[in-house]
């Protein structure tokens, strides 16, 4: 007597290999992906670290974050000793000790001091630019899919507002350039850049907006309309609340693209180097109208506007360590309030 | 789209609010709604063909008729809800409620609202506490007194049957409510803000029979006050809550008259196939 056959069991047919072979191939991609991008943040963190944890108490490079960029003087000695030295140390060492003892002076530019007006500089330009960015977004979203009627000219916006996402960020430098800098007479400014950057992720942020406002269930809207609401009570109180959540993380992605802009802010924004804080200013408007430095186009200055050497590479490491860690504070910061909005108007 | 509300159709909107007791005849009831030949469009589509009725004030109407027919159209034309929907128009006749013409461009549909509450067949309260839900119509119109809006909160709910059931939890969030009862707090934020008119569209096609007894003893309390049209797909609904029913197949008013009339001695066969469930 067998057993009987069951007619249920499992058998190895060609779709369950495509099956296993797609599943393998989706693990693989995804483990490549974040072998890379770990390669990536392992070396900045490996390298930068060196720049930026110092192994006594506090533990930190105080003077790398909190100081403006110096030239290094690197002096040997006529004894035979190495010294290194910013540019004010410098000084008042040979205010002290003469320059008779010095055999050799090199000098490079930028390889030390700090990086904070860099630091200042990049968390101004992407708070501002989000700020505008959200305003002039969330609206424009709003309208595209609450008032706007369904039509050629819509779907033409829409078309538009998209491709806007394809520009390159050279030609919106350029062109934040020709109209802030140039028409609008703002000169090289925060403004300038403010605007820039905002129009770069705008895109972004409409697209995802749009996406979470369409989300919230129908019900609501009709519900609300029901009871004798305008659009505009309707769409404040019972669906923008709940597309929060979607909007703020629209707004993570957009930080992640404009805080590393290099090309934007090169001709609207960004000095060289500049020895006054932004709100060390005279009149309060100069705090609008004057450029600051940045950390992306830091990097660049001291990677490829200058002779390389040792020393520069720490400093580029270190700029670029604790650029990423910025980033990733700003994205924290919006993480956690996303999941406080989130609770707030639970649906 | 002209917003402007005129003071004479403002009073004609709210004139009348003393509900008719004890008529039972069509005849003798002032008509609330008044459909008069209306075609209904979806863009190019006709939803509608020549609709002639007269709903009477302080009673409940029945709209009932296989999928399809019509009826939910038609109940939201009442209150201008299928403005929301892109393509559609009546372009015939015309649709009159207390003498006043509904799609006339002298009528502000946020008024017109205001007067002809609804509640949908899939209950959607709003993602708020019980309290906020109810009031939430009445801080549209600009009512922040807090006794206020206490005291419409209790009577909305006892008028909505949930008042013993929530009292203890107003602050409570809406959804943590069993479906009949968020189907009678929908009930309970329409009667809020006083509407002459309630429209139902299939209340309790989501509800178990309990909930749906619940809703049906609540229809018979609410029509001392309000007049109600409500559309089911459930004949043995109609028979039970309505005093008028209207049979609609394929978009035409194939029969109106009261429900006893309807459901013991249709004039029409078609009535009668329904009834009996010859289709359907």
């Amino acid at each position: 007597m067998h057993a009987p056959l069951n007619p249920f069991g499992s058998r190895l047919t060609s779709s369950k290999i495509t099956e296993m072979a797609a599943f393998w191939l989706f693990r693989l991609t995804t483990y490549a992906v974040l072998l890379f991008a770990g390669f990536i943040f392992g070396i900045i963190a490996w390298k930068g670290g060196q720049q930026v944890f110092r192994d006594k108490a506090p533990f930190i490079n105080v003077p790398f974050l909190t100081e403006a960029p110096e030239s290094l003087h690197v002096l040997t000695l006529k004894d035979g000793s190495h010294l290194e030295f910013g540019d004010r140390d410098y000084r008042a060492w040979v205010a002290k000790n003469g320059e008779e003892q010095i055999a050799d002076h090199k000098s490079q530019v930028y390889a030390a001091g700090g990086i904070y007006p860099a630091i200042v500089g990049t968390v101004l330009l992407v708070v501002g630019s989000m700020i505008i960015a959200l305003t002039l977004g969330v609206l424009t979203a709003v309208y595209l899919s609450e008032y706007s009627r369904s039509g050629r000219i819509i779907s033409l916006i829409r078309l538009s507002i998209m491709n806007l996402a394809g520009v390159p960020s050279i030609v919106f430098g350029m062109w934040g350039y020709a109209m802030f800098v140039l028409l609008f007479n703002w000169n090289v400014s925060l403004l300038s850049g403010w605007f820039t950057l905002a129009f770069m992720v705008l895109p972004i942020i409409i697209t995802g907006s749009e996406e979470s406002l369409r989300a919230v269930p129908k019900g609501f809207r009709e519900g609300s309309l029901a009871l004798g609401a305008t659009q505009w009570q309707t769409i404040y109180q019972n669906v923008l609340p709940y597309a929060l959540p979607g909007i703020l993380t629209s707004s993570i992605m957009g930080v992640a693209r404009i805080a590393g802009e290099t090309a934007a802010i090169m001709f609207t924004a960004a000095y060289v180097v500049r020895d006054k804080l932004p709100w060390e200013v005279s009149k309060f408007t100069d705090f609008f109208f004057s450029g600051v430095m940045a950390l992306p186009y830091h990097i660049f200055v001291v990677s490829a506007r200058v002779p390389q050497n040792e020393y520069t590479e720490k400093v580029q490491y270190g700029s670029a360590f604790v650029f990423l860690f910025i980033v990733m504070a700003i994205a924290l910061t919006s993480i956690l309030l996303r999941a406080k909005v989130r609770r707030m108007y639970k649906w | 789209m002209e917003t402007r509300v005129m003071n004479e159709n403002h009073s004609a909107l709210s004139g009348g609010t003393e509900a008719v007791a004890g008529a039972t005849e069509t005849g003798a009831a002032a008509a609330s709604i008044e459909v008069r030949d209306v075609d209904f469009y979806y863009g190019s589509s006709r939803a509608l063909h020549d609709i002639t009725l007269s709903i009477p004030r302080g009673l409940v109407t029945a709209f009932i008729g296989p999928s399809g027919c019509g009826k939910s159209t038609l109940l939201r034309c009442f209150n201008r809800m299928n403005d929301l929907i892109d393509g559609t128009s009546l372009q015939q006749g015309s649709i009159t409620i207390n003498g006043v013409d509904i799609y006339s461009r002298d009528v502000d549909v946020i008024e017109l609202r205001k007067r002809v509450g609804m509640v949908f067949q899939k209950s959607n309260p709003f993602p708020k506490s019980i309290y906020e839900n109810i009031v939430y119509g009445l801080r549209l119109q600009g009512i922040r007194d807090r006794r206020v809006l206490d005291e419409v909160v209790e009577k909305s709910l006892r008028g909505a049957a949930l008042w013993d059931e929530v009292k203890d939890r107003l602050d409570d969030h809406a959804t943590g409510l069993s479906g009949g009862q968020m189907q009678r707090l929908c009930i309970a934020r329409a009667i809020a803000v006083e509407p002459e008119i309630i429209l139902m569209d299939e209340p309790c096609s989501a509800l178990d029979p309990i909930a749906t007894m619940k809703v049906e003893e609540l229809i018979e309390e609410l029509k001392k006050s309000y007049t109600i049209v409500i559309v089911t797909h459930n004949m043995q609904q109609a028979g039970r809550c309505s005093d008028h029913t209207a049979f609609f197949y394929l978009g035409k008013l194939i029969e109106f008259d009261r429900t006893e009339k309807i459901f013991t001695n249709p004039s029409i066969q078609q009535t009668e196939d329904y009834i009996s469930g010859r289709f359907g």
